[in-house]
């Protein structure tokens, strides 16, 4: 059966030339950084070597990388790290509401375990913070604002420069959760003005178990795992070297390929919305209509549960997503689709494809054969269904 | 051990957080990028730095100046000057 896969965020095939990289790593090269016989002091030029290319993809000096076990681990890290490290300036963080569950739960660990006001700033229809509304919630205390630069489930990419600046003028901490972006749109963190900044490998066709994490010059952060002095003592652990190296090549390669990706992305992405709409009825195309991720394209089916279409089209060899991919399997309604207005009913018809360059135009011509197939099927035996278009049918009498 | 109540410094370096033997190991990075006669400003959280730096000192060979402590400011800031 032919496979279609439309779930990157999930998760992506490691690069053939990140795995090559990386593979003298488990067995020649396996020493310990931290050694200081051959053997290990080799490795860590190795480590300083890779850590200047992920800081080449941000703009940021290569001293101010910090390798995590993923993106998760580094908004952990960001979160909790940074507001520990600044209880003197208060106790309030802000977070927007379709923060990623690490960036979400850690707000939320802040509040339980140390007193914190946590605020989760509400978003605009298309899922964007909008700068009057952050400059109501700051507040003298406000340690630390976080927010992503753009949503894995509706694709929205947020006005960051702005929202950073306000932050800026108030003195307090900006961190934004660049998982979905890092590798997709050009990020500069001189430009963005940010004082932390989450990424990780898998994201950028690197492997699954390593994330970096950007820090300004001069910021204190309570490290999150304690252990000895790698990572400058910020983050302790024996490093990933075969995750850092398989990080440091993806980084370089998305760096060199990132506008040829960007435009075939988009041309994929508007073949695949301008199908969907054009044949499927009452199909919402969530999030922001221009300010998205290139390959992101995400929809409500009214009628249907995202769940059933995601089981049909999977047997027809086309794997997508419902929700975010760590909120499908939670069994409710996606928080960020109700943040940006959507009922509950039809949030619970969400369909997310997130393509990558491995993508063809024939993947997504079999998807726009299949889709359509697959919601009328299931709209024919939906209760749901069948009454808004009786609604609609008596509507017209 | 010698408090101060003012110290200036040509340099800093902010161990804050910064896990223990750390406090051991950037003194010597920012020490060298220091003139002879200069002085190195140490931040630290860890307590164990106000044995450390002293015999740091007195083993390298540089000069320990003294120790800051400040009520209002949860860290130490400890200070060198730099002899070769």
């Amino acid at each position: 059966m032919k496979r279609v896969y439309l779930d990157h965020a999930a998760a992506t095939p490691v690069r053939p030339e990140v795995l090559a990289a990386m593979l003298p790593y488990f067995r020649e090269r396996f020493g310990n950084p931290s050694a200081v016989y051959d053997l290990g002091a080799e490795i860590k030029e190795v480590i300083e070597a890779e850590r200047a290319k992920v800081a080449r993809l941000i703009g940021a000096p290569a001293e101010h990388i910090i390798f995590t076990s993923c993106g998760a681990e580094a908004n952990n890290l960001a979160v909790k790290g940074a507001a520990l490290a600044h209880l003197k300036q208060g106790k309030h963080v802000i977070v927007s509401a379709i923060e990623h569950h690490s960036v979400l739960n850690s707000a939320r660990y802040l509040e339980k375990f140390h007193d914190f006001e946590v605020t989760f700033l509400r978003v605009n229809k298309f899922g964007q913070v909008e700068a009057e509304r952050l400059a109501k919630a700051l507040t003298p205390g406000t340690v630390l604002v976080s927010i992503q630069q753009a949503s894995n489930e509706i694709g929205t990419i947020q006005r960051l420069k702005e929202l950073a600046d306000l932050c800026r003028e108030h003195g307090v901490l900006f961190h934004t959760d660049a998982v979905a972006t890092a590798g997709y749109i050009p990020i500069d963190v001189r430009e963005l003005d940010v004082d932390l900044l989450s990424l990780n490998g898998p994201a950028l066709g690197g492997p699954k178990g390593i994330g970096a994490l950007y820090f300004r010059r001069g910021l204190r952060l309570v490290p999150q795992i304690h252990s000895g002095i790698q990572e400058s003592g910020r983050r302790g652990g024996t490093e990933n070297v075969p995750g850092i190296v398989g990080l440091g090549v993806a980084a370089e390669l998305a760096q060199e390929e990132l506008a040829a990706k960007a435009t075939h992305l988009k041309t994929l992405r508007d073949r695949l919305v301008k199908g969907v709409t054009d044949q499927i009825s009452s199909a919402i195309y969530t999030g922001h209509p221009d300010e998205r991720l290139p390959g992101h394209a995400s929809f409500c089916f009214e009628g249907i549960e995202g769940e059933a279409l995601v089981f049909m089209l999977n047997a027809k060899g086309i794997c997508a997503n419902t929700g975010s991919a760590c909120a499908s399997k939670a069994l409710k309604v996606s928080p960020v689709l109700c943040a940006i207005g959507i009922s509950p009913e039809v949030a619970q018809g969400s369909l997310v494809f997130t393509l990558s360059p491995d993508n063809s135009e024939e993947d997504i011509d079999y998807l726009l054969t299949e889709l359509p197939l697959a919601v009328e099927k299931l709209r024919s035996f939906s209760p749901v269904w069948r009454k808004k278009m009786a609604a609609v049918s008596g509507g017209e009498r | 051990m010698k408090f101060l109540t003012e110290c200036k410094a040509d340099a800093t370096a902010d161990l804050v957080y910064r896990v223990c033997p750390m406090h051991l190991l950037e003194p010597a990075e920012f020490l060298k990028d220091l003139q002879q006669g200069q002085v190195l400003e140490i931040l630290t959280d860890y307590d164990g730095a106000l044995e450390d730096i002293p015999a740091w000192c007195a083993k390298h060979g540089q000069e320990f100046i003294g120790i800051c402590e400040h009520e209002d400011e949860d860290v130490f800031k400890l200070y060198i000057k730099k002899v070769h």
